[in-house]
């Protein structure tokens, strides 16, 4: 497994792709107590790109993905080695503040979660306390469109979020992480609780946000993988098995597991 | 019955029996309830209506009944209640804000949550005797409003606490985790966003709160709230009575009058009492339909 970033690369040079990371892991190992969830992960996350972690409930996938914005910061005895270098700078650095890591990484969870407020203090909430002084109109429009949300909630965008649709929801709280102008969205199964006609328009969405943010999403479904992401990460018990461009490991994997899991063989 | 067989059908009807039994036990213990205190505000009313007129509102205490009033115990008691609201709402909301967004989850949260649930059932004289204690004679706060309302804040914010805490309790996860994500402090999460979507379970918390503290009679005799009270409190300092101290001495007193006084003086303290709640849960439905 430690030979898949080198792949990765001659992969990325044979396709014509720049390989700027923003994110890089490092002998990333995430413990739960005495518990180890993620082991010795290694792999870069490039600009620009949708970077997609599969693998078998459990894998620890969406622990790693936690950890990349120090959500886990949250969980007792969580505990984080190794490094996860973001501009050059370890995020478990000693004084780097995770509300600082937070703002420049946002993320989208699982289940929608909008704020119980309207749907334009949603998305000027953040923006606000984090001391944003113009005026808060343009953004949310602008954010609003970036979501592919704006000809929806146009006219009502005094009330209640909490009375949109679940997709709509979904695409409100992408629209609410984008206005913070972040660097790296993170994206937990964010359509594992959307219908299909909802789940095709955040991932026609992600398409169009690649131009401009880095995106990586944790998945359950292959299908989506092998559709959106440029790379994939395959996890299973804590390992990664394997790290390549989406391409290769949905058609030539270079380990014989990851091609058992991505043919639906087990898992 | 072509749906079961004989044993089933007969299995069926007994479950169906007893659903109905249960259902008909509840339903007596309620009324049963409610018929009791039907039938008190009955005889209160009975006893007391006649006396109820602007006199009875705007007279002193007096040793004539007929010339006695209410004023000094019901100023006293409004003061009583505001000074309590003033102090046990922020201190109380506060520690369960702490409780439960700020403090591990160790083993001293745990002993300080133990002590928390036995102080709400401390009686409350021993709450009067720790007034008279600390605020009347150690503090030197005499025997004024603010030792009442001190000591009455002390027996209440148990109950203020706990109720808090299990409305933050429910707040969704989610909320929290979608304003960490925007790069929020602790403190902004909990100020923006936990705070007002527990704000109804809270209100609730302290409507109950606020209803027994209006009622207490025992702690305010301890720390020696006057029972003969011929001017109103002009400040927190002043020394005062308030209306279940009233009804307390009008009650033992031997004159027949003096007893219907009293129950004059017990519709004047539930309709205090139905005001500051309805006020109080008006507030919360509004807050309510805001969140939803």
């Amino acid at each position: 497994m430690s030979e898949s970033p080198e792949i990765a690369m001659a992969e990325e040079q044979a396709l014509g792709m720049h390989r700027k990371s923003v994110l890089e892991l490092r002998n990333v190992s995430i413990f739960y107590s005495e518990k180890k969830a993620v082991n010795d992960v290694s792999f870069n996350i490039r600009r620009n790109k949708i970077t997609a972690i599969i693998g078998p409930s459990g894998c620890g996938k969406s622990t790693l993905l936690r950890c990349l914005n120090r959500m886990n910061d949250f969980v007792e005895g969580c505990r984080v080695d190794g490094e996860l270098l973001f501009a050059n700078e370890n995020l478990y650095g000693k004084d780097v503040d995770p509300v600082e890591v937070r703002r420049r990484i946002g993320m989208v969870f699982q289940k929608p979660n909008p704020f119980p407020k309207s749907i334009y203090n949603n998305i000027a909430w953040g923006p606000l306390i984090n001391g944003y002084k113009d005026s808060t109109d343009e953004l949310v429009e602008k954010s609003l469109k970036q979501a592919a949300l704006w000809e929806e909630v146009r006219d009502r965008l005094h009330d209640s979020a909490l009375n949109l649709s679940g997709g709509q929801q979904q695409r409100l709280c992408i629209a609410r992480a984008l206005a913070m102008e972040p660097e790296v969205l993170l994206m937990d199964e964010p359509c594992s609780a959307l219908d299909p006609i909802s789940t095709a328009r955040i991932e026609d969405l992600m398409f169009e946000l690649k131009e401009k943010y880095t995106i990586v999403i944790v998945t359950h479904n292959m299908q989506q993988a092998a559709r959106i992401s440029d790379y994939t990460a395959f996890m299973e018990m804590g390992d990664l098995i394997e790290f390549n461009v989406t391409k290769r490991i949905f058609t030539r994997p270079a380990i014989k597991r990851t091609e058992e899991y991505v043919t639906g063989r087990f898992g | 019955m072509p749906l079961t067989t004989e044993q089933e059908h007969r299995n069926l009807v007994r479950r169906h029996r007893k659903a109905r039994v249960f259902a008909r036990f509840c339903a007596a213990v309620t009324w049963s309830g409610v018929l009791l205190l039907g039938v008190l505000l009955y005889q209160v009313s009975i006893d007391g209506f006649g006396w109820l007129d602007w006199q009875f509102l705007d007279s002193f205490p007096s040793r004539f009944p007929e010339r006695a009033g209410i004023k000094s115990a019901l100023v006293g008691t409004v003061w009583l209640i505001g000074l309590v609201a003033v102090i046990s709402i922020p201190v109380g909301v506060s520690t369960a804000l702490y409780l439960e967004e700020f403090a591990g989850k160790g083993r001293i949260a745990k002993v300080i949550e133990v002590n928390i649930a036995n102080l709400a059932g401390v009686p409350s004289i021993v709450y009067g005797i720790l007034g008279l204690a600390i605020f009347v004679r150690y503090l030197a706060l005499e025997r004024s409003l603010i030792s009442g309302a001190l000591t009455m804040s002390l027996l209440i914010l148990p109950v203020i606490i706990i109720a808090s805490r299990e409305a933050i309790k429910t707040v969704p996860q989610g909320i929290r985790n979608a304003a960490y994500s925007l790069g929020a402090t602790k403190w902004q999460t909990a100020w923006s966003h936990v705070l007002p979507a527990s704000f109804p379970g809270i209100m609730t918390g302290v409507i109950l709160a606020l209803s027994r503290a209006i009622g207490e009679t025992a702690p305010l005799i301890m720390i020696g709230a006057l029972t003969f009270v011929a001017f109103l409190p002009e400040g927190p300092m002043d020394s005062f009575t308030a209306l279940p101290i009233q009804i307390y001495n009008w009650v033992s007193r031997p004159q027949e009058e003096f007893h219907e006084l009293a129950a004059a003086g017990i519709i004047i303290l539930l309709a205090v009492l139905l005001i500051m709640n309805a006020t109080a849960i008006y507030i919360r439905n509004k807050t309510e339909r805001r969140l939803k």
